[in-house]
């Protein structure tokens, strides 16, 4: 497989993408419309990641093992924040010792 | 013909082999670094559900303005980066050079840009410690673990990159790349446009969420 070139034209236009979704970004932070504003600022930043990865990066004209081998860390680390999610999400908050000496300290201090 | 090339290794049948092997390697070590990462990102996700309040009265004390302009620079060094695999590919030594020593450049105003912030955050008595004082008490302070431990590790792997980039740059501009093998010039491109990935998420997560309320 030979390695394909991309015209720099290509580089560009996805550089001025990369900056569009920069300013987009910024510009939705400045709204208050709750848990959209952190979905909307995840959601813009995983299509940054999606162009540098694709184009950038190349992955785009590569083959289906290098596809594999990027996909598989972002997978991996999904996999670390679902399962840990799941049960933080599901479970009650236990006080930890460290909010309870925080607390102690606090209140020894009033 | 290929078999020629003074770059092949005599592991491999031909140049492309092996450059698919090296590809394979650097996608291999940056999955070990989305773990590295991963781990901290996982603690700020875990501690942020656990105290939306105190990290969003936190996230707002960074400096959007300057993260955002950061965020930009990097942006920009990437399509440097990407510019330089593209001269290498094309023998293009002077361009080649050019465009390595413009990412250089673009990664140093991030450090200095990155340094200007810190020097701001301890002045305004962000940095963890005896010293900490801000509105949330010890769970702000816990959003500027992560801040501080996030960002210096990225800043760590940004002068790296520069290190590498400077090695790169001597031995394009002494012609190591111009017999159409230029597998270093695109790994370190690679792990390059990874540590600017790193970057897109931080931005978001450490200067823009809550940043309005």
């Amino acid at each position: 497989m030979k390695s394909h070139i991309v015209p720099t034209k290509t580089y560009f236009l996805i550089w001025a993408g990369l900056l569009v979704l920069l300013l987009l970004t910024r510009g939705i932070a400045e709204f208050d419309l709750g848990i959209i504003n952190t979905a909307a600022a995840l959601f813009i930043a995983g299509i940054k990641m999606l162009l540098v990865i694709l184009f950038f990066m190349h992955v785009r004209y590569q083959s289906r093992v290098v596809w594999i081998f990027a996909a598989a860390g972002f997978l991996w680390f999904l996999i670390m924040v679902s399962l840990t999610m799941s049960d933080y999400l599901t479970r009650r908050a236990v006080e930890s010792p460290y909010d309870a000496a925080t607390t102690a300290h606090e209140i020894s201090n009033r | 013909m290929p078999e020629a090339s003074p770059a092949l290794a005599e592991q491999f049948e031909n140049l492309e082999q092996q450059r698919e092997a090296a590809r394979l390697g650097l996608w291999t070590f940056l999955a070990t670094e989305i773990l590295f990462f991963g781990g901290l990102f996982l603690g700020y996700i875990v501690y942020r559900h656990a105290y939306p309040h105190d990290f969003a009265v936190a996230g707002k004390r960074t400096n959007v303005f300057l993260g955002g302009a950061n965020t930009a620079v990097l942006l920009t060094s990437s399509l440097t980066m990407a510019l330089a695999v593209h001269a290498a590919q094309e023998n293009r030594t002077k361009i080649l050079v050019r465009c390595l020593l413009l990412t250089i450049f673009f990664g140093l105003v991030f450090l200095g840009v990155k340094a200007l912030e810190y020097t701001q955050d301890i002045h305004e008595h962000l940095l963890p410690g005896p010293s900490f004082f801000a509105q949330g008490g010890s769970r702000a302070e816990l959003f500027f673990y992560f801040y501080w431990a996030m960002t210096a590790l990225h800043g760590f792997h940004v002068l790296v990159g520069i290190c590498v980039l400077g090695v790169v740059a001597v031995l394009s501009a002494r012609g190591h790349y111009s017999a159409g093998y230029h597998n270093l010039v695109e790994l370190t491109g690679l792990y390059w446009h990874f540590v600017d990935i790193i970057w897109i998420f931080l931005y978001p997560l450490l200067y823009l969420i809550d940043r309005h309320s």
